[in-house]
């Protein structure tokens, strides 16, 4: 594939991500709304990828794999925090307890 | 492994994260989403460590220990009051590791002359320029937050024009790099001053308008990481990437209508100092004291209570005391609700977390639009330490610098309870005319005493 077809496949995956997102996100309620952020926050931690990419390169100088390396740390953090607290967030909302019978009034 | 394999494993990653966003449309199913995100983003790294021409040596391995033990850590510890700048934090991190990939990309790419095409290098400039501008930004989110630095709006004579220059100066680095200057000193330049604009460009905001600026910060981490992948010719990043700006645009914009302001007003207004001499309203009449024993009454009357709650009982830890409340409440008959203003808290929907986090169950937090209709046969709106977002000035007072904004229209109840600390005013600075109504009486304390004094003294009737 040219180098340009492969830019106007990525700009349709990205146009289209774009749309989808939009779609996905604005049915997550209100509610949400704090998971649903640091969520994708532990998403955008993909980059962790291209920091791995960068850092692993064979002839790399000892500047791109120094910054590869800081990358490396900073994207493991975006990702594996990001997770972590979405989880604990996530953890804690719970449904209505089933009361006893004689209580059932309150909703 | 083949590419064609690791781009179908890519394709999985990609599949994972869209489902992880799907299954938060309910809280029944947000946390299998957690974990379909988190294995969808094991794929990945896995996948990209199998990558045949990757030299993993030790910087990999180490970086990802480091950066996983800082990570884990802190988002265990951190507290659910210290949860948004916990994810300012989180996201500028992300921010900076897709500059830097940009400037070792840049740095691996330039000494070959002609291998840079022009996409690629506005690929490079973009990351750079936006994903620096989230770290900085991130930061200074962070450190407001924290209390490193103050909470209020810093600003200074000229400061749009300084910033608007920085601005412009950066966006010429870029040109020139895409134009063909392939020299490594003008990136970092770019790099540095898109730095320093993130720094100047959050200062100027104040603490109450965070919520837009950390969403709006999560979508410049998103669209930075999508740069990252056009460098690298990566669809997980571009589709990621993606995701988190359409994200972060929505919740930006959802914030700032709630607020009844533009963005370009919450970014470049600097809430308060514009307004300070707009002639504030001045509230006039007495404001009727009452104490627990009172309230405790007025409530275990009543049938039917709606909690209205603010930062200010985050800030008090009150919020077991209140689930406590409203458990006792409910024992005997009395409906209770709440109702939750779209920006109470410091981040969109964080209210609802420090809620959940008393084990109040989701089924009883209301939205604005759902609750409002329903106070007009409230007996008593029980409003902990919230101000602004009862403000019938914003729905009476043209003059007013929050008119127009969306709010919880408590003064329709029956009866008002305010709690507050003292007679001060709210984050936006502004007298509460709520506080005069007839109907409202203030119990003044701290939130989490003076409500489990309610507890007491409902249980003893």
């Amino acid at each position: 594939m040219s180098h340009f077809a492969q830019v106007v496949v990525e700009l349709t995956i990205l146009a289209l991500s774009i749309f989808l997102g939009i779609e996905v996100i604005s049915k997550v309620p209100t509610l949400l709304h704090t998971p649903l952020m640091s969520g994708t926050n532990a998403i955008h931690g993909i980059v962790i990828v291209g920091a791995i990419l960068v850092a692993g390169l064979a002839h790399a100088d000892t500047l791109t794999s120094w910054v590869g390396f800081v990358a490396v740390i900073l994207g493991a953090a975006n990702v594996v925090g990001g997770f972590v607290v979405t989880d604990r967030m996530l953890e804690m909302f719970k449904a209505r307890k089933p009361r006893p019978p004689d209580d059932e009034g309150a909703e | 492994m083949s590419q064609n394999v690791s781009n179908m494993l890519y394709l999985v990653t990609i599949i994972c994260f869209i489902l992880a966003l799907r299954f938060l449309s309910s809280p029944t199913t947000a946390r299998h989403g957690t974990w379909v995100g988190a294995a969808g983003m094991a794929v990945a790294i896995g996948v990209t460590l199998a990558h045949s021409h990757l030299h993993i040596g030790w910087r990999i391995p180490v970086g990802a220990a480091i950066g996983a033990a800082f990570g884990a850590v802190g988002a265990r510890r951190v507290k659910m009051t210290a949860m948004p700048q916990m994810v300012a934090l989180f996201n500028g991190v992300g921010g900076g590791a897709a500059a830097l990939v940009s400037l070792a990309e840049f740095h691996n790419l330039v000494p070959a002359a002609g291998r840079l095409h022009g996409d690629v290098a506005l690929a490079i400039v973009l990351s750079g320029l936006i994903g620096s501008v989230s770290f900085a930004g991130s930061m200074v989110a962070f450190s407001k937050l924290q209390g490193l630095i103050s909470g209020r709006p810093i600003t200074y004579p000229g400061q749009q024009f300084v910033n608007l220059v920085l601005l412009a100066a950066v966006i010429a680095a870029g040109v020139a790099i895409v134009a063909g200057t392939e020299r490594q000193w003008l990136l970092v330049a770019l790099l540095l001053g898109s730095l320093v604009f993130g720094v100047l460009f959050v200062l100027p905001i104040g603490g109450a308008d965070m919520p837009v600026v950390i969403s709006l910060l999560n979508a410049f981490t998103g669209l930075a990481a999508a740069a990252t992948g056009f460098e690298l010719d990566s669809n997980v990043l571009i589709v990621s990437g993606a995701l988190v700006g359409a994200s972060g645009t929505l919740l930006t914009m959802l914030m700032s209508r709630a607020m009844n302001r533009s963005i370009g007003n919450v970014l470049f207004g600097a809430f308060g100092k514009v307004q300070a001499g707009a002639g504030a309203i001045a509230v006039e009449g007495t404001v009727r004291s009452v104490t627990a024993q009172d309230v405790g009454i007025m409530l275990a009357y009543a049938q039917k209570v709606i909690i209205v709650p603010g930062y200010g009982m985050a800030v008090a830890q009150a919020q077991h005391a209140v689930a406590e409340l409203a458990d006792v409440l409910e024992k005997k008959g009395i409906e209770v609700d709440y109702a939750i203003h779209p920006v109470a808290g410091r981040m969109p929907g964080h209210m609802n977390v420090l809620l959940a986090e008393a084990n109040i169950p989701y089924e009883s937090l209301r939205e604005m639009d759902e609750i409002n209709p329903q106070f007009a046969q409230t007996d008593v709106a029980l409003v902990i330490g919230a101000n602004d977002v009862v403000n019938p000035a914003a729905r009476n007072e043209p003059g007013s610098p929050i008119y127009g904004m969306p709010i919880l229209n408590v003064d329709q109840a029956k009866q008002v309870v305010v709690m507050k600390r003292s007679m001060a005013t709210g984050f936006a600075g502004i007298d509460n005319p709520l506080f005069v109504e007839p109907q409202t009486s203030l119990l003044f304390g701290d939130a989490k005493e003076s409500v489990l004094k309610l507890v007491s003294s409902v249980k003893s009737l």
